[in-house]
């Protein structure tokens, strides 16, 4: 694990080596966060989104283990019992609305991760097992979020719940078995909310199992960096403390300031009124939207609208509402193939001209389309409009990334990281 | 492990025998586990290319034996989750649909689910019966969807076959669609007077329940 240059852990007191010796829990934080962990020079601030992640998820543990401790899994009781929070409980607002939007701030941090990935290739060897980690990730967090979203009972929760779970229906044969038994009824009630409680309580601890590998896998190539050049020796890396340590310390410092100003200035902005309303099993609401964070998908999934068969014959082969959903969950599963998809050597889109232009003029505009088109109601123009954008996002992975991979010339690549930041060209290698 | 504290250190310090007793007597072939001399383990050892030892159907038969305990235990696990005896019990529901006029709808829950029971007008029947059933999504008739001489009285569960949202179109001054029955207003289907899927992604018609007529106008649902 990581490189021969690495810092040692000398433990100092008694009590340290005595620790060492027995349970080297500081060795691993050490190696693992602290000096010991060599980490390229030249890194920006897309690299503090990582530690930033790390961060939210920490705190939606700490103001989710106390939210639980004042909530009621019922259906008469779970909409009360989040406005007891709200209105008796001490501090009790303040706890939930860090929760909520604490939620919302763990999409925006793991979303520009993402991005960071995409554009500078960290998917690519030896990465791509931190990738594939990665987008577990990326999936426990959505089945979280849903879970808790339904928790407060409101409109939102409860017509959210009925069409998430209205997806497994699409599955053909066993796909209405399924989707009772994942309520456990006929509809979303008692059984649902109590098993979506539960499972909302557990999947972060799962989630944070999954970082760790995450970290593990990273720790064993050592992060990447803006060139994608690979670290050639000592003089391309500096320590992670103190050096990103005071960045992520810093960056942390913008990060919890933008959290704070929205939870206290603007805590319901990403939020939905109709949740504010209590769950009425016999009226869905005029307009039934997701959280922001999944409405790319849920633009995807709306835009499946014609049945796909054999043209004339009247044969369906697969159903609009079955390819609406593969399409949802295809769109996110794509992801596991990309490091095998994006064939070109070169990882920075600094060097590939070609490659950049599509990310920045084809998948993020497309992304925001989505994202557009997701909170619309399903008129005729945007279900257009995200059937474009929809095409968009599966050609760019599955004929554009590949296409791109082979035609494109990159730009020169710098002989290294030292000679990347100087501007000289490298001297004698330490190493 | 936590000793060794230089991993480029190999070599310095003399090799050590493995401290674990089983696997050394596994190493070495002359070696007894359990007091047993490991060579009358072997059923068919003597110079065969893949002996089989008695030892290995005992390793295969406890795994085994634990595998189908392991299965018997998820079982309860994964049954826990399916409805409960008294979600199952809310079998059926008596509804009193003499008050609804032609033209009119109600509401009702069965199952937890919304139940719209409709009493068609003369025109809504005519123009669902008008319907080329062979050009439908999911073909049904009217009469398939009612019960005889009752078929102004069209009953459905009030969940959008797309996602399970409750379509529009029961209550007066609701959009009814462009195909004058229901309209789900999630994803932009739309069902005709026969509550029958015409435009949009849901997949199938909206779901006649199992319902009689007890009296005239007394309807058992479920």
């Amino acid at each position: 694990m990581s490189f021969p240059w690495a810092q040692e852990y000398k433990p100092q007191g008694t009590v340290s080596k005595w620790v060492d010796e027995r349970l080297p829990l500081p060795r691993l934080v050490y190696n693992a966060v602290g000096a010991g962990y060599p980490v390229p020079r030249n890194l920006n601030y897309f690299w503090n989104f990582g530690v930033l992640a790390g961060v939210a998820l920490m705190i939606q543990i700490v103001t989710g283990i106390v939210l639980a401790m004042h909530y009621y899994a019922s259906v008469d009781g779970a909409f009360n019992s989040v406005e007891h929070i709200m209105r008796d409980v001490n501090a009790g607002w303040f706890l939930r609305y860090a929760h909520m939007n604490g939620a919302s701030f763990f999409f925006i941090v793991v979303y520009i991760h993402i991005f960071r990935g995409l554009f500078y290739g960290s998917y690519k060897a030896p990465r791509e097992m931190i990738w594939l980690l990665g987008v577990t990730i990326f999936l426990l967090m959505m089945a979280t979020a849903f879970m808790g979203y339904v928790l407060p009972w409101g409109q939102m929760s409860f017509w959210g719940a009925q069409v998430i779970t209205g997806f497994f229906s699409a599955i053909p044969l066993v796909g209405e078995p399924l989707r009772q038994w994942i309520l456990g009824g006929f509809a979303p009630d008692q059984a649902a909310l109590n098993r979506f409680f539960s499972l909302h309580f557990v999947l972060p601890f799962v989630i944070a199992g999954v970082i760790i590998m995450h970290v593990w896998a990273l720790h064993i190539p050592g992060s990447s960096n803006p060139t994608g050049v690979s670290v050639k020796g000592e003089q391309d890396t500096v320590p992670f403390h103190p050096y990103y340590t005071a960045k992520d310390g810093f960056g942390l410092g913008i990060f919890l300031i933008f959290f704070v100003a929205v939870t206290f200035f603007a805590p319901n902005m990403l939020g939905h009124p109709d949740n504010y309303i209590p769950a009425n099993p016999l009226s869905t609401p005029a307009h039934i939207v997701p959280e922001w964070y999944f409405l790319p998908f849920y633009a995807i999934l709306k835009a499946f609208t014609v049945d796909f068969g054999i043209p004339f014959t009247g044969i369906i082969l697969i159903e609009a509402k079955l390819m609406g959903v593969l399409a949802m969950f295809g769109s996110i599963l794509l992801l596991f193939f990309l490091p095998w998809l994006d064939t070109s050597p070169v990882r920075s889109g600094h060097y590939r001209p070609l490659f950049r232009k599509f990310f920045w003029f084809g998948l993020i505009p497309c992304l925001v389309i989505l994202t557009y088109c997701g909170a619309q109601p399903p008129y005729t123009q945007w279900v257009v409009l995200s059937q474009i954008a929809a095409a968009y996002y599966f050609a760019h992975f599955l004929i554009i990334l590949p296409i791109v991979s082979r035609i494109e010339r990159p730009l020169a690549l710098p002989n290294s990281i030292t000679e990347a930041v100087t501007g000289k060209p490298l001297q004698t290698a330490a190493a | 492990m936590s000793t060794v504290k230089n991993t480029n250190g190999v070599g310095k310090k003399p090799a050590k025998a493995p401290a674990d007793p089983v696997a050394a007597a596994l190493n070495a072939d002359s070696a007894t586990l359990d007091g047993i001399p490991v060579e009358d383990l072997r059923v068919a050892g003597d110079g065969g290319a893949t002996p089989v030892r008695r030892r290995d159907f005992i390793h295969i038969a406890t795994v085994s034996f634990a595998g189908v305990g392991a299965a018997a235990v998820a079982m309860p696990l994964v049954s826990q989750m399916s409805a409960s005896a008294d979600v199952l019990a809310l079998a059926s529901i008596e509804v009193d649909v003499a008050a609804i006029q032609p033209g009119q709808s109600i509401k009702t829950s069965w199952r937890k689910q919304p139940v719209f029971i409709r009493n068609l007008t003369p025109a809504e029947v005519e123009e669902a019966n008008e319907v080329d059933v062979g050009s439908l999504r999911d073909p049904q008739t009217l009469a398939d969807r009612t019960k005889p001489g009752k078929e102004n009285w069209l009953i459905t569960l009030g969940v959008c076959t797309h996602l399970g949202c409750v379509p529009l179109g029961a209550a007066s001054g609701e959009v009814k669609g462009e195909y004058g029955g229901y309209f789900c207003p999630c994803h932009g289907s739309h069902y005709d007077t026969a509550a029958r899927i015409r435009k949009g992604p849901a997949p199938t018609n909206l779901v006649v329940p199992e319902f009689a007529f007890i009296s005239d106008t007394v309807v058992k649902i479920g």
